[in-house]
């Protein structure tokens, strides 16, 4: 089954870690700096670098669902 | 809130010149969560568990905020400092507060944006190499190097005048020192305020001329009616010490940890890729926010199997975090290959550095070439004669004699 990125993008701070560890999944919007998802379901090769946004996310608002 | 009194520990602990002290690392064995003596005589909880801090400091019912009851006091300059500041910087601020502030900022900070920025850096530390190695050796690399680079960096970000850089770095110590008289940790804070109020009245003048971050602030907030002149100037004042007094003490932290561990600068030196782990693992391994973070309680909240009462003050140390054996093993050792990733020496929860990715592209190109330029830098005194800055609220050295072979 496809693994899918989700954010909540409400909580975001704007720290810029999922983008410096996933620049393939995560992006940060012009106007607030806030989290976009920009590949919801991303290949496997990306799966680690997406468990490290997870885990240095300071707000905890990113997601990695089965 | 406890009768353990006068038995408790008494806050701050003596630290080591490059750990955290000692009786953090026995009292995650054996009372991760335990009550310390605060200098005002006041108790508060200290944490030392990284799954604890990190949970305390990502929580919103821990308050950052000084004003709110039980707050634990660090020091009577300190508390001073703090009150001084009016109107208060939102870093000290709770969300709903800090949401709105800090989301007028986020936008400046952006990684993408950070990044753009990296050769107008890497050509500014060139600059100043290219100075150091004019003047020749020995050479202060606090003052010449370590501290020039991201004061100039964040001057030129906000629109503040290097040449000012005196006046506001020595006003920006004094803020820190936990052991300073506390009417002149309070006055260096009120200088400060003014400096850049009469700075914020000169940018007025210019304001259709410039594009800097102040004058950003001023037309798309002040003007706007979002916030006052006086908040604008917390935030400037509050960017501009984050933005140099920090990175200042890792760059000469980091430069000194590898010239302590000659074969990991060698291994630097030959494989490049190495930087960016490097970097986080000085990050990790340092923690100069060595007196983060007082929080207090603002509700009963369970964390780590216990239970905080609305009011209680709370010690969350990221320093005590980054140690912790369960997260990094062997967590004392420097080790530049290590995986760091996930260390709270940015701190964690709302509050973590805005200006994250810009200190991360300072010291990875510092890295990138100051061995390159120096492979034989050295230090020009001996190591115990290195002065490190235990009272101040951000860990360093109060200078960095270095010395070369001129080529």
């Amino acid at each position: 089954m496809t693994r899918r990125v989700t954010v909540e993008q409400e909580k975001c701070v704007g720290s810029g870690q999922c983008v410096m560890t996933a620049p393939k999944v995560f992006a940060q919007d012009d106007k607030l700096g806030l989290v976009v998802v920009i590949d919801s379901t991303p290949p496997e090769s990306e799966h680690d670098a997406v468990r490290d946004a997870v885990l240095t996310c300071p707000v905890q608002c990113i997601h990695f669902d089965e | 809130m406890t009768d353990k009194g006068s038995s408790a520990p008494s806050f701050p602990m003596k630290r080591c010149p490059f750990s955290p002290p000692p009786e953090y690392e026995q009292l995650r064995e054996s009372d991760p969560i335990t009550p310390i003596n605060m200098p005002d005589g006041n108790q508060a909880w200290l944490l030392t568990r990284y799954e604890d801090v990190r949970r305390v400091l990502s929580d919103p019912r821990f308050s950052t905020n000084p004003k709110s009851t039980g707050y634990p006091v660090i020091s009577p300059a300190r508390i001073a400092q703090l009150q001084s500041e009016n109107p208060q910087p939102f870093i000290r601020l709770d969300p709903p507060d800090h949401t709105r502030y800090r989301r007028m900022l986020t936008a400046e900070f952006v990684y993408a944006h950070i990044e753009a920025m990296r050769p107008t850096i890497e050509k500014r530390v060139e600059e100043l190499l290219d100075e150091i190695e004019a003047k020749g050796p020995p050479v202060d690399f606090l003052q010449d190097f370590g501290l020039a680079l991201p004061t100039s960096v964040i001057s030129d970000i906000l629109g503040v005048p290097y040449s000012d850089r005196e006046f506001f770095q020595e006003r920006s110590k004094a803020k820190l020192n936990m052991t300073l008289d506390p009417a002149e940790a309070a006055k260096a804070t009120i200088d400060m305020r003014e400096f850049l109020d009469q700075l914020y009245g000169e940018k007025l003048k210019t304001i259709d001329k410039t594009d800097d971050l102040i004058t950003r602030l001023i037309k798309t907030r002040v003007d706007t009616g979002e916030i006052s002149r006086q908040d604008a100037v917390a935030m400037i004042d509050l960017l501009l010490i984050a933005g140099h007094e920090t990175t200042s003490n890792m760059i000469c932290l980091g430069i000194l940890s590898l010239l302590m561990h000659p074969d990991q600068k060698d291994a630097l030196i030959v494989d490049p890729s190495l930087i960016d782990d490097a970097v986080e693992e000085m990050l990790r391994y340092h923690t100069i926010l060595h007196m983060v973070g007082p929080r207090v309680a603002t509700d009963d909240v369970e964390v780590g199997g216990h239970q905080f009462h609305k009011g209680d003050g709370v010690m969350a140390m990221i320093s005590a975090a980054n140690r912790d054996p369960s997260i990094f093993p062997e967590p004392d050792k420097f080790d530049i290959r290590r995986r760091s990733k996930g260390h709270v020496g940015f701190g964690f929860g709302v509050h973590q550095c805005l200006g994250q990715p810009l200190a991360r592209v300072e010291m990875q190109s510092v890295f990138k070439v100051i061995f390159q330029r120096f492979p034989d830098l050295r230090l020009a005194v001996p190591l115990e004669d290195i002065e490190f800055n235990t009272n101040a609220v951000v860990y360093g050295i109060a200078g960095l004699p270095l010395t070369w072979t001129p080529r």
